[in-house]
């Protein structure tokens, strides 16, 4: 067990910040780090750092997530890893002009829903490289990856495949 | 099982901040004006309670509802939380009606609460989208606007919904609240302001959407025998249904509808259900309520519904999954007026106005989305229509549904993950 040094407490290392006297308010702050793991997942991750992108076909049923999932929901049964298609469509789309605190900078940004064809289920990205007014259901799109992966689901997003 | 009661109800003022209230506070204002209503009422005959909110990261603090347990003075009787994302007020409801009808109980508390001003608008919004998949969905630029505007894209795409329909449902919601000083956001509004608001995510736009809050809101539930002995218009809950679908929307399936009683698989013979067009979660909510109710044809035999309008375009989702219309018609269906107000002039022309009132309270987007208080908000405005005590409690009677005999109540969380849907009958 690590002792900590005195004073290294992160609540106390902080000056008080008054914002209000009545009611009493103070700015606060409250940070937390993670061993995340992708545990079952782990080889999705695995994959977008060398370029490709799986999804999980039922051993019994035969049924095909885009986005992986180790059992399948149809049937219960165990699934295994397969690659997508290089090539899909848009599902849906919308162009987030506000978004959650961490994602405020990267506005405006294009979220897609990606469908597969022979794939039963949907695999939800970011397309990049499109004038937003332009994106449409059915653009014709392929994925692209990072060179350097931060293994995140964010290695991976869309670009439109150029028509003509 | 046995017949349950919902017997009184109190709400705070929905409201952007209550810094000078903590959550303790306004639950305790919301549940002083409940027991006010039903003075015979002692606290002996309370058996225990249920409470519910959304965020231990909002509230930061963990177990809060026994903080609201013991400031209401109701230790040691029993006590646990409910957190279902959106749909935890309806689901509390639920679980206080489960123990009356089981005989675990004679009398249940009901509270919730949400207290989301502590944090900024964008901070909030990503504790709220970290209810959605954290490795596949968060990372993407997790938001819920975000992932709501891609199912009403959908829609629009497979049943020609429009921006404009979208907007004749937040006029409506907006004006109906100028009448309900209980809520956040009351102001009369037109299409074209609807549609210049900000954008916030396409076809979304400020005026779409619901709003963060603080506020409370408490139901006491109660076996027949309590309720006779206390109340002299008590509220007979007549059927509850709860659904559930995927938590993410890219595992939706593309199958056939779940059916109403009064619809056909002819009817949608093309229709490939759910996507991420239509909530499966709340077509099974609606199926299981409907049949616990004895109802057959919900357009002919219900006389209001409060129902969870986080999003212009959920309230237009939500009508088809209640089979108030036939998937795809949402839209028409507003436009022909049915689900407005009579006697409130909305600057529309509105043929069939006021045959079946939806959110006369305003909904969640005016009233606002304190979301722990949120569906339990619904149920005490269905209490109130339906003790025919709208003018009584709103201090004007503009939103009094006229004889109302049945009123539903509809709780939603995540994209469509938890979905509850609340029967209530006036007692005659």
């Amino acid at each position: 067990m690590n002792e900590s040094p005195e004073g290294s407490d992160p609540l106390a290392q902080h000056r008080v910040e008054i914002l209000s006297m009545d009611p009493l308010i103070l700015r606060d702050r409250y940070e937390i780090e993670y061993r995340h793991s992708y545990a079952q997942d782990t080889p999705f991750f695995l994959g977008l750092s060398k370029g490709e992108l799986l999804g999980s076909r039922c051993t019994q049923c035969r049924y095909f997530y885009a986005t992986p999932r180790r059992h399948c929901m149809e049937c219960g049964h165990a699934t295994t890893w397969e690659r997508l298609p290089t090539t899909a469509r848009i599902h849906t789309f919308t162009v987030c002009y506000y978004g959650s605190e961490r994602f405020l900078k990267e506005t405006p940004y294009v979220l897609i829903l990606v469908e597969f064809e022979g794939v039963n289920t949907l695999f939800l990205s970011r397309l990049k490289g499109v004038d937003p007014e332009q994106v449409r259901i059915g653009m014709p799109v392929r994925p692209r990856f990072a060179k350097e992966p931060t293994y995140t689901v964010t290695d991976v997003w869309f670009e439109p495949i150029e028509q003509g | 099982m046995r017949p349950v009661y919902l017997i009184s109800g109190g709400v705070t003022k929905f409201a952007k901040a209550h810094p000078e209230k903590d959550f303790r506070l306004m639950v305790k204002e919301a549940y002083d004006y409940a027991l006010r209503d039903i003075p015979a009422l002692t606290p002996d005959m309370i058996d225990g309670a249920v409470g519910s909110y959304f965020s231990d990261h909002f509230t930061r603090q963990l177990k809060a509802a026994s903080m609201v347990q013991d400031y209401l003075g109701l230790c040691p009787k029993p006590s646990k939380r409910i957190e279902g994302g959106g749909a935890t007020g309806g689901l509390c409801l639920q679980s206080a009606w489960e123990a009356i009808a089981s005989g675990r109980m004679e009398c249940c508390v009901a509270f919730g609460f949400e207290t989301m001003s502590r944090v900024s608008t964008w901070k909030g919004n990503e504790f709220i989208a970290l209810a959605s998949d954290t490795n596949f969905d968060f990372p993407i630029g997790g938001f819920y606007t975000g992932y709501y505007a891609m199912m009403v894209q959908r829609h629009m795409y497979e049943f020609g919904t429009t921006v404009e329909q979208m907007a004749m449902v937040s006029v409506k919601n907006h004006i109906n609240a100028l009448y309900n000083p209980y809520a956040q956001k009351a102001k009369r509004l037109t299409i074209e302001q609807v549609r210049q608001a900000p954008m916030v995510a396409t076809p979304l736009t400020m005026e779409d959407i619901c709003t963060m809050s603080d506020g409370a809101a408490v139901c006491i539930l109660a076996s027949e025998r309590i309720a006779s002995r206390v109340c002299d218009r008590p509220v007979h809950i007549t059927g509850v249904g709860s659904g559930s679908d995927t938590m993410r929307m890219a595992d939706r399936p593309h199958g056939k509808v779940l059916l109403l009683p009064h619809e056909q698989e002819s009817d949608y013979a093309t229709l490939r259900y759910p996507g991420v067009h239509s909530f499966r979660g709340g077509r099974m909510a609606a199926k299981l309520a409907y049949h616990m109710a004895g109802i057959q044809d919900p357009r002919e035999e219900l006389s209001f519904i409060e129902l969870h309008d986080a999003y212009t375009s959920s309230e237009i989702q939500t009508y088809e999954d209640l089979g108030l219309c036939k998937y795809g018609e949402g839209g028409s269906f507003v436009e022909s007026g049915i689900p407005f107000m009579p006697g409130i002039d909305y600057g529309l022309s509105l043929p069939q106005q006021g045959r079946l009132p939806v959110n006369p309270s305003g909904g969640l987007l005016a009233c606002g989305h304190p979301v722990g208080a949120t569906g339990l908000m619904q149920a005490v405005f269905a209490l109130w229509q339906l003790q025919g005590a709208i003018e009584k409690h709103l201090g004007n009677g503009m939103l009094q549904v006229s004889r109302p005999r049945r009123g539903l109540i509809h709780s939603h969380a995540g994209t469509g993950t938890y979905i509850t849907v609340t029967i209530l009958e006036a007692v005659t």
